[in-house]
């Protein structure tokens, strides 16, 4: 029981460290946190990198490791990224849908072909009346698209899915 | 062949390790020098949105870079930065159609470079990249075969980016699609070393590393020509040398100067 509440404590700490390009939106709900793992006082938490060349992951690890070890009864906590499991954006769950919302950027859109166009409502007005201004974004997981019924423009998160080889 | 599911495992066996990192050498120094040559172009690329879209797809690159020099530092080769910053020329794997420079003058002075230069080879290089990754998303080698398919995940915006460009240069004015001709005849008679798979190609077919070199071809060329309207005669040829077997042009020496300055400036500096 006691090892239940240590998880449970454990997952509410990775709910309140967020992506340091995604302001709000945290790496748990962004479905980032593979695996968990006490042993004793230690932590050991296995993540999965969103796009490789993502220039946040050194800042994402770091956080992750403070916010751990923030709590009492942590000695020390280590984070490494996997490859074994693939980051889709699929992983990521509704409360951080409705939050990248809030900050003009629009989850990605389901069903991607990978490869092919896709588009997605406007986060604003929720219009699909709306134009994609560039697939690459300020960021390597976004995009850049324009709003032509409420004239705004905004960000998505750009689909990633397992890539099937035919 | 049975699955190799660590860098030890890979390590037990002599000719196998060599062959996994020539084929790990091949795919780091290629994303490495074709995004360096992309890095110049920043500021530079024909409008602020191809700006931010061309520098996305180069950092983008540049990991896929760093990640495979990392697969050879678990297996001994080395620091990652040290692999992509310290080594001579004569020890680079990339094909020298990647190194090629973009044109004349340098990203400092007088950038005379060329876009349909840019455009053909970041195609055909994609689509390359493609075919190859495909060839090793099942290899033998476990940790290899992960990455693979982790860039395979990212990898199909850049190849549509490069794609559309082609597409709609070679359908533009006369002017465009004389241009874009052009490098895709110069293409034709440089690019064949990227096929080449070095001197431990037939170690990686036998490892389960790796498709021969006439499958990697032949799926490339179906895929090229669905979108080359006039396909050149003839097969590629390797006019510059192969760089998978060390031979390299100065315009590699000019990309390693440039590349490394920083690093060399203070080889010990922490990041």
């Amino acid at each position: 029981m006691e090892e239940k509440k240590r998880f449970i404590a454990i997952e509410a700490v990775l709910r309140t460290v967020d992506d340091p390009e995604l302001p709000t939106v945290s790496v748990f709900d962004l479905g980032m946190i593979h695996e968990v793992v006490i042993t004793g006082n230690h932590v050991a938490i296995q993540m999965v990198p969103t796009f490789i060349g993502c220039p946040a992951l050194d800042f994402i690890e770091r956080d992750v490791k403070q916010a751990v070890e923030a709590m009492d009864w942590v000695e020390s906590c280590s984070v490494a990224f996997t490859f074994e499991e693939k980051w889709s954006t699929d992983n990521i769950t509704d409360v951080a849908k409705e939050r990248l919302k809030k900050h003009g950027i629009s989850p990605p859109p389901e069903n991607y072909q990978p490869g092919e166009e896709w588009t997605v409502d406007c986060p604003f007005c929720g219009s699909d009346y709306t134009s994609m201004e560039n697939v690459f974004g300020p960021t390597a997981c976004r995009s850049i698209l324009y709003c032509i019924a409420c004239k705004n423009p905004f960000e998505a998160m750009k689909p990633v899915v397992e890539y099937v080889y035919e | 062949m049975t699955a190799i599911e660590s860098p030890k495992q890979a390590l037990e066996n002599q000719i196998y390790a060599l062959a996994l990192k020539d084929l790990l050498y091949q795919l780091a120094d290629d994303d490495f020098l074709i995004s360096f040559r992309g890095s110049e172009w920043l500021g530079l690329a024909p409008h602020v949105e191809e700006d931010v879209a061309f520098s996305s797809i180069t950092q983008n690159t540049m990991g896929h870079a760093f990640l495979f020099y990392s697969l050879l530092e678990d297996l001994g080769a080395g620091d990652a930065d040290k692999l992509a910053h310290a080594r001579p020329a004569k020890e680079r794997k990339n094909t020298v159609y990647a190194e090629k420079r973009n044109g004349d003058g340098s990203y400092l002075e007088d950038p005379y470079y060329d876009w349909a230069l840019t455009v053909v080879r970041y195609f055909l290089y994609e689509v390359f990249k493609k075919v190859k990754l495909e060839a090793i998303t099942n290899c033998s080698y476990r940790p290899l075969a992960n990455v693979a398919k982790k860039v395979l995940m990212e990898q199909p915006y850049h190849l549509a980016h490069w794609r559309l460009w082609f597409q709609q240069l070679q359908e533009a004015n006369e002017d465009a699609a004389a241009r874009i001709q052009q490098r895709v005849e110069e293409a034709w008679r440089q690019f064949g070393d990227a096929f080449d798979l070095g001197p431990y190609g037939t170690e990686m077919q036998e490892a389960g590393l790796i498709a021969d070199e006439e499958t990697l071809w032949a799926a490339w060329f179906s895929e090229v020509q669905e979108v080359i309207q006039h396909m050149p005669a003839g097969p590629l040829e390797k006019q510059l040398g192969s760089g998978r077997f060390g031979e390299h042009t100065a315009d590699l020496d000019h990309a390693l100067h440039i590349l490394s300055e920083v690093y060399n400036s203070d080889r010990e500096a922490v990041w």
